[in-house]
């Protein structure tokens, strides 16, 4: 049986609250008493944890939003309320249909529920070609929502794409953390214009650089990794063209700059040798990057590693990213075409850094020069190839023209 | 009515970020009834934090000023607008339960404001609230600030007043995201000797009278 949620009452004098931020989204499980949303009122911001355990089924008030006290937020329904889509099970309770149909109980049969589908609902059933009798209703009195028929189209869409298994199949359950990659990928195809824009760039004065330094660094306990100077070019860029690190929010009306760079690097990490857990792909964020020298960032960047891989990291390590880098190269790839990470709009994707032959003068003669491949991923919505190209420029010039100060 | 128990913690000078994860870690152990109420109290070095409905807009320095004078900003979870910290600040930040009788966020908020115009008193300085802009002020100056993060009742974050602060770093910023008041120190309003540790005695006092407690230790 579905829940609703409210703005509470914070104290006695306050009528309204603005929800400054959903902890959790529709579709995420949450426990009772878990932090839900936050409430930002007169210099007090309140997190405030879920009544009951289940799923999100629907959030009604946006962040930025403000609504009364007492009014609903949001609707918490257990799991199978959320993807039950077998007819027999889509009457709601008796006690729910009660409160729909109010006294007149004889009114309480299926057919009669059409008569409580809102407009939009109709229509969008009508879009998706969903028969609205077969919907489990979680809204207010077993009524059907916007979102469970978005439901029931997705799950009926899974249906088609996954047909039925080939005899003799082997099926296991996804891991959580490998649905909400999922789940986040998809999201971002959906949200983001994606776009990319590859630069060849020249490795070798950093190359010899880190050659000659590594010892030095490794005594004040760093690894002079490529990543390193990656990240610092990157940050140095973004202070040229910061709309490179802003994002865009309330459905894309708005811009937000963040006030520093958060540099979320994205980390594989290993399937659990018990079980299936936790097996995926991670990214932690270094906040603050732009406060950072080589040797600093090249520490976050290592502990960030092992803590993920180590499966060490707390929540907030992997919060407020501004901008991403991805290192499949290191796996070989020469480059990648990488999805955005959300609610960001570039990603920098750093292909195999290796020796090539390459001509280096006007009369044609080759050598050999370290180089690697770098992709820009980024949101055409908000960023123009021009402004991505100026981006991608900078991060090759500091790179090329590493002096050992000018990072 | 049985008043509670209090630890009031002075802790030194502490920068911004390890006090917020020292906060982050008592509020879980308050959580988990695993320590009593505490009244932190301490100083940040020069830093500049932007509460969850900060305007960006509202520093006003640049980034090249700030990285010269070595002063981050810090993104927070605390309720308000952008503020700067210093040394000379005192800065106060109760991790208290708030559960069961005292549910009521404006009301902490106005305590809160109470302590520290009762605590100024002390120095003979009349302090006021002005309605509808938080923290305590003395005639359109802004002595100090107000900024609470609450999770399951419990309290963190605080507040932070003003004692000899050097107020041209407050040109860094638009405090409060507010333009046209502006901000004092004790030192300025006041003959007495108003060390921090003074005024921290002095708030220790009028915290616990305020919220019915009864210090238990101070270190």
């Amino acid at each position: 049986m579905p829940t609703n949620v409210v703005m509470p009452q914070l104290g006695e004098s306050i009528v309204e609250g603005t929800i400054v931020r959903w902890n959790k989204n529709v579709g995420d499980r949450v426990d009772r008493d878990e932090p839900l949303f936050e409430v930002s009122t007169d210099k007090v911001d309140a997190e405030i944890p879920s009544p009951v355990g289940g799923v999100v089924t629907e959030v009604r008030v946006e962040v930025g939003e403000t609504v009364e006290v007492d009014s609903i937020v949001a609707v918490i329904g257990t799991e199978d309320e959320q993807y039950a889509t077998n007819p027999e099970n889509s009457d709601p309770p008796s006690s729910l249909q009660n409160t729909v149909t109010g006294e007149n109980e004889n009114l309480a049969s299926s057919e009669n529920r059409t008569s409580v589908f809102s407009p939009l609902v109709r229509k969008l059933a009508e879009e998706h070609g969903v028969n609205l009798s077969a919907v489990t209703g979680t809204g207010r009195g077993g009524r059907v929502t916007k979102t469970d028929v978005l439901h029931h189209a997705e799950a009926r869409a899974q249906q088609l794409v996954t047909g039925n298994p080939l005899p003799g199949s082997r099926t296991e359950p996804l891991s959580r953390m490998r649905q909400s990659i999922a789940e986040h990928m998809v999201l971002s195809r959906r949200t983001s214009a994606h776009v990319h824009t590859v630069f060849d760039v020249d490795f070798t004065a950093i190359d010899i650089f880190r050659r000659r330094y590594r010892e030095n660094y490794a005594k004040e306990g760093a690894k002079l990794t490529y990543l390193s100077f990656i990240a610092r070019s990157v940050v140095l860029a973004i202070e040229a063209v910061p709309m490179i690190n802003a994002q865009l929010a309330n459905n894309g009306t708005e811009i937000i700059y963040p006030p520093s760079v958060n540099l979320g690097i994205a980390v594989a990490t290993e399937e659990d040798a018990v079980g299936h857990d936790d097996g995926g792909l991670i990214v932690p964020v270094i906040k603050d990057a732009s406060n950072k020298n080589i040797l600093e960032l090249s520490r976050s960047i290592e502990d960030l590693g092992t803590r993920a891989r180590d499966k060490r990291l707390v929540a907030d390590d992997v919060q407020h990213g501004t901008f991403t880098i991805t290192n499949p190269g290191v796996c070989g790839s020469i480059f990648g075409l990488p999805i955005i990470h959300q609610p960001q709009v570039a990603i920098l994707c750093v292909g195999a850094i290796e020796m090539r032959p390459v001509v280096v003068d006007d009369d044609g003669t080759i050598k050999a020069r370290v180089r690697s491949y770098l992709t820009l991923g980024f949101d055409h919505r908000l960023i123009d190839g021009a402004i991505a190209d100026r981006f991608m420029a900078k991060v090759k010039s500091n790179l090329e023209q590493f002096d050992g100060k000018s990072l | 009515m049985p008043s509670r128990l209090l630890e009031v913690r002075r802790l030194g000078v502490l920068p911004f970020r390890e006090a917020e994860s020292l906060q982050q870690k008592l509020v879980i152990e308050r959580q988990q009834g695993r320590v009593p109420d505490l009244l932190l109290m301490l100083e940040h070095p020069r830093v500049i934090t932007l509460g969850v409905s900060a305007n960006r807009g509202n520093v006003l320095a640049s980034e090249k000023t700030l990285l010269e004078q070595g002063i981050k900003v810090h993104q927070t979870r605390r309720g308000g607008d952008v503020t700067y910290h210093g040394p000379g600040q005192l800065i106060g930040y109760p991790i208290l339960s708030l559960k069961p009788d005292r549910c009521d966020l404006h009301r902490y908020v106005r305590d809160l404001e109470e302590v520290l115009i009762r605590t100024v008193n002390d120095f003979g300085v009349t302090a006021m609230r002005i309605p509808g802009l938080t923290g305590v002020w003395v005639g359109e100056q802004k002595l100090a600030a107000v900024g609470v993060r609450v999770s399951r009742w419990v309290t963190s974050h605080g507040f932070a007043i003003n004692i000899t602060t050097d107020l041209d770093d407050f040109s860094l910023i638009r405090p409060c995201g507010i333009s046209d008041k502006g901000v004092t120190a004790l030192v300025e309003l006041t003959d007495d000797d108003v060390s921090l540790v003074r005024v921290a005695d002095s708030l220790a006092r009028h915290f616990s009278d305020v919220f019915n407690f009864q210090v238990t230790s101070s270190s």
